[in-house]
């Protein structure tokens, strides 16, 4: 029986219509072969288009439908539904992209028209060999697993525990908290960073439905959307949880000191330690690079101490397997090391400190106890800050941070509350970006503080007679500037963890060009990847100050809770088919297959599929030499077809290769 | 050669690399040479040789296979049998009169629409320097 194929052609207000001619392309469609109706229609992802679409395959009978939009990875999913409201499988709908691949970047008329024409025509010849495919549903592991508990992490797997569902909270530190437990103050309304996130440390650390694993890190992760297998890595502590009450005799008792990472190397720690007092967990780790027991096998002063005998020098790394519906990520962000850049003599002059060591100066617990105090233990009479160190710069990194201003007005504050009014307190900025909730205002305060903003971003910071010199230019004034000060903060880029590349692959997930995980799309899925299943929470995803971060990590949270909820998700059925009629049984596929999902039927001679296992790459279908593996809905009759749309045939040619094709075909038929 | 020739070019690319770049290159409106039409494969390692050969044979004056960076397959390591697919290619092509430069194979990531538009527009302008691939031509010989 002959196909009965709808064409629809969306103008996209003028998206597509300013430089594709649709009622055009919408006759031309309907002089291809096998087409029963050709429309072309305004908006057709609005209710009216496809509700046309509906009323066609009802009133025409249509069996297959070719919508000409935007690109199938904005749209396909809802023109699908819109086919199956009408009784027809969504996989008979050919989706064709005629506004990213067409419209939107072709400069001529003419041509834009003439490309959308191929480009509906290798639609419409593909659509012809197009089979009903029907999705399986499978059961969704109700748990979520949470890796990195900064302040996105901790709210992510509040949210998902407090619903019910337990959640797998894995973080690589020893404790929790993040760079949110570093800080000292947070802008705009100078709360204390520790007495908004303490509490929820705590109730992580309370909440029966979260299973903390901090000193862990995931290794792999197999499975698919709901049903993912991770293998998590738990490190040696050397201290036995379940033992130790968090006294902290041994981290007196130690006798190595190392610089202290959490103090951003203001400050020592033991080769026993915690990050803080309040550290959650409270049960101290021991550094195996630095302890004298672990590397020489002598010391041993903290088992001798310790009251609960909590210490165990023959822990080992040891893995456990959890099995989880979805995954959020929430792996947070590095600040830039500024030694590269030389200029601003960071590393060189001990009074140039990172964004981060000076919120480690103005913390009660800090090195200084939280006076801002110089190397010698004085206070500084005049502090310079430099915003954008590393951001908006072409050399390291082109975005804004989005924190730096408004953590630099929080510095100004503090240090002209805690040095006193005397200070005095330069800001060389290049914009001031204070754009949240209360930002604007919390701006105005500090002006009227009396702290002095420079516009331009300094050249250099030399040290002359004892002090520290800014060189640079105001460029309002259009003056040249030399500002002595005792001491330099550098406002340093957030970037891209170290390690993102790592995790990005091991999660499956892709990096932006800004080196952060890249989100589903820029407006309109924040907090999805292009793997299902698998969330971003926090900056992770890029720059983002501690509202946002709760904000986007709330989302994340929702995201897999979605899907927890609903308990069943749909597995696309585009799945490989190996013809039993064709195999030969070399097995070549099986070692090509990435996911071991096909399996050799010994009594048949054949290989099968494993459908729960294969996610339809084509590994197999690309090498298969007999040609019987093929990928459903990408059926080498389809690709064909689609290449015959897609070039102005030569019928003369097609004799040439009749060989391959037309054998192709009779074997697809 | 003939100086009104407009190249054709097929490009199979996959969908979570390139297709994405390519609608991050129309999003931010950079303008390509109509030459090259897509098509969408789930990764570049289901592009069977057999396509690149049938798309050379209908009329295609080249062929650009493209997807995910070394090591960002979507799905594990695609990508590195579309590369040997595609060295094969590069052995064949030749033996059958059809210059190499005519198959490319490129990684653009995700996020790199501009590198897409660059790819597209420059692999068009090689293949217009090349001329059209007279199949037919080379049948009669």
């Amino acid at each position: 029986m002959a196909r009965r194929i709808g064409v629809y052609v969306c103008h996209c207000g003028s998206n597509i219509a300013g430089k594709v001619d649709c009622p055009d392309v919408a006759a031309f469609a309907r002089g291809l072969k096998n087409v029963t109706v050709s429309r072309d229609y305004q908006f057709m992802c609005s209710d009216p288009g496809q509700d046309l679409i509906i009323r066609d395959i009802h009133e025409h009978g249509l069996d297959r439908v070719v919508v000409a939009s935007c690109s199938p990875r904005l749209h396909e999913k809802t023109f699908q539904k819109a086919c199956a409201r009408a009784g027809l499988n969504p996989y008979l709908m050919q989706h064709c992209c005629i506004r990213e691949h067409c419209s939107w970047v072709t400069g001529d008329k003419a041509e834009a028209t003439a490309k959308a024409k191929h480009i509906v025509e290798a639609a419409v010849l593909r659509v012809r060999r197009h089979q009903e495919l029907h999705s399986r549903e499978v059961a969704v592991v109700p748990d979520v697993m949470v890796v990195g508990a900064g302040i996105a992490g901790i709210q992510a797997a509040l949210d998902v525990a407090r619903s019910g569902h337990r959640v797998i909270l894995v973080e690589k530190s020893p404790s929790i908290g993040g760079h949110m437990a570093q800080f000292d103050k947070t802008f705009p309304t100078l709360d204390c960073a520790a007495c908004i996130s303490t509490p929820k440390m705590v109730a992580v650390a309370q909440e029966p439905n979260i299973d903390l694993l901090t000193w862990s890190e995931v290794e792999e992760v197999t499975g698919f959307v709901g049903n993912y297998t991770v293998t998590v890595r738990r490190k040696a502590r050397y201290v036995s949880e379940d033992i130790c009450t968090g006294c902290g005799a041994c981290l007196e008792k130690c006798p190595t000191k190392v610089l202290s990472e959490f103090e951003e190397g203001l400050g020592m720690r033991r080769a026993i330690y915690r990050n803080s007092p309040q550290a959650v967990p409270s049960t101290p780790v021991i550094d195996a690079e630095h302890c004298k027991m672990l590397t020489k096998g002598k010391c041993g002063v903290c088992q001798k101490t310790c009251p609960t005998g909590a210490i165990d020098f023959t822990q080992q790394d040891r893995r456990e397997v959890y099995h989880v519906g979805s995954v959020i990520l929430a792996t947070g962000y590095d600040t830039m090391d500024p030694t590269p850049m030389t200029e601003y003599g960071f590393g060189r002059y001990p009074e140039v400190y990172t964004a981060l060591q000076f919120e480690r100066l103005n913390n009660a617990v800090g090195p200084t106890g939280g006076k801002i105090l110089m190397k010698n233990g004085e206070a500084p009479k005049s502090v310079a800050i430099i915003h954008c160190v590393g951001s908006r710069d072409k050399n390291y990194h082109e975005y804004c941070s989005r924190t730096c201003c408004m953590y630099a007005l929080k510095y100004d504050h503090l240090i002209k509350d805690k040095v006193g009014h005397g200070a005095e307190v330069y800001n060389f900025y290049i914009d001031m970006r204070c754009f949240g909730k209360g930002y604007e205002e919390f701006y105005r305060r500090v002006q009227d503080e009396g702290v002095t903003f420079v516009r331009g971003r300094p050249s250099e910071v030399v040290q002359e007679n004892g002090k520290l010199v800014v060189v640079g230019e105001d460029t309002l004034l259009g003056t040249r500037l030399r500002v002595p000060v005792d001491m330099v903060v550098l406002c340093t880029a957030m970037e891209a963890r170290a390690d993102t590349t790592e995790v990005a692959r091991v999660f499956g997930v892709s990096q932006g060009r800004d080196g952060f995980f890249l989100e589903e799309h820029p407006k309109l899925g924040p907090v999805s990847t292009a793997s299902d299943g698998i969330y971003l929470a926090g900056t992770c995803q890029g720059p983002k100050d501690i509202p946002d971060a709760v904000a986007h990590a709330a989302g994340g949270a929702a995201q897999a809770l979605a899907l927890a909820a609903r308990g069943v998700v749909s597995i696309s059925p585009t799945t490989s088919w190996i013809n039993p009629d064709i195999c030969v049984g070399c097995k070549m596929c099986i070692g090509l297959c990435p996911y071991s999902a096909i399996e050799f039927d010994e009594r048949r001679h054949i290989a099968v599929i494993n459908e729960a296992m294969c996610k339809g790459c084509g590994s197999c279908a690309g090498h298969c030499p007999s040609g019987a593996a093929q990928i459903k809905h990408f059926r080498q009759v389809q690709v064909f077809n689609e290449i015959d749309g897609l070039l102005d045939r030569k019928p003369d040619i097609m004799a040439l290769i009749g060989d391959i094709y037309e054998t192709a075909n009779r074997a697809e038929a | 050669m003939n100086q009104e020739f407009e190249p054709a070019i097929l490009a199979f690319v996959c969908n979570w690399c390139t297709y994405t770049a390519a609608d991050l290159a129309g999003t931010s409106r950079m303008v390509q040479q109509p030459n090259v039409r897509l098509v969408r494969m789930m990764c570049t390692g289901m592009v069977d040789p057999k396509y690149v050969i049938k798309a050379l044979l209908s009329g295609a004056d080249g062929v650009l296979v493209s997807g995910c960076h070394p090591g960002d397959c979507h799905y594990i390591n695609g990508n590195y049998k579309a590369r040997r697919r595609v060295k094969l290619l590069n052995e064949i092509l030749p033996q059958f009169g059809i210059d190499e430069r005519r198959l490319r194979l490129t990684w653009v990531g995700a996020s790199e629409g501009n590198e897409f538009a660059a790819t597209v527009n420059n692999f068009i302008n090689e293949i217009r320097e090349l001329g059209p691939l007279d199949v037919r031509g080379m049948a009669a010989l």
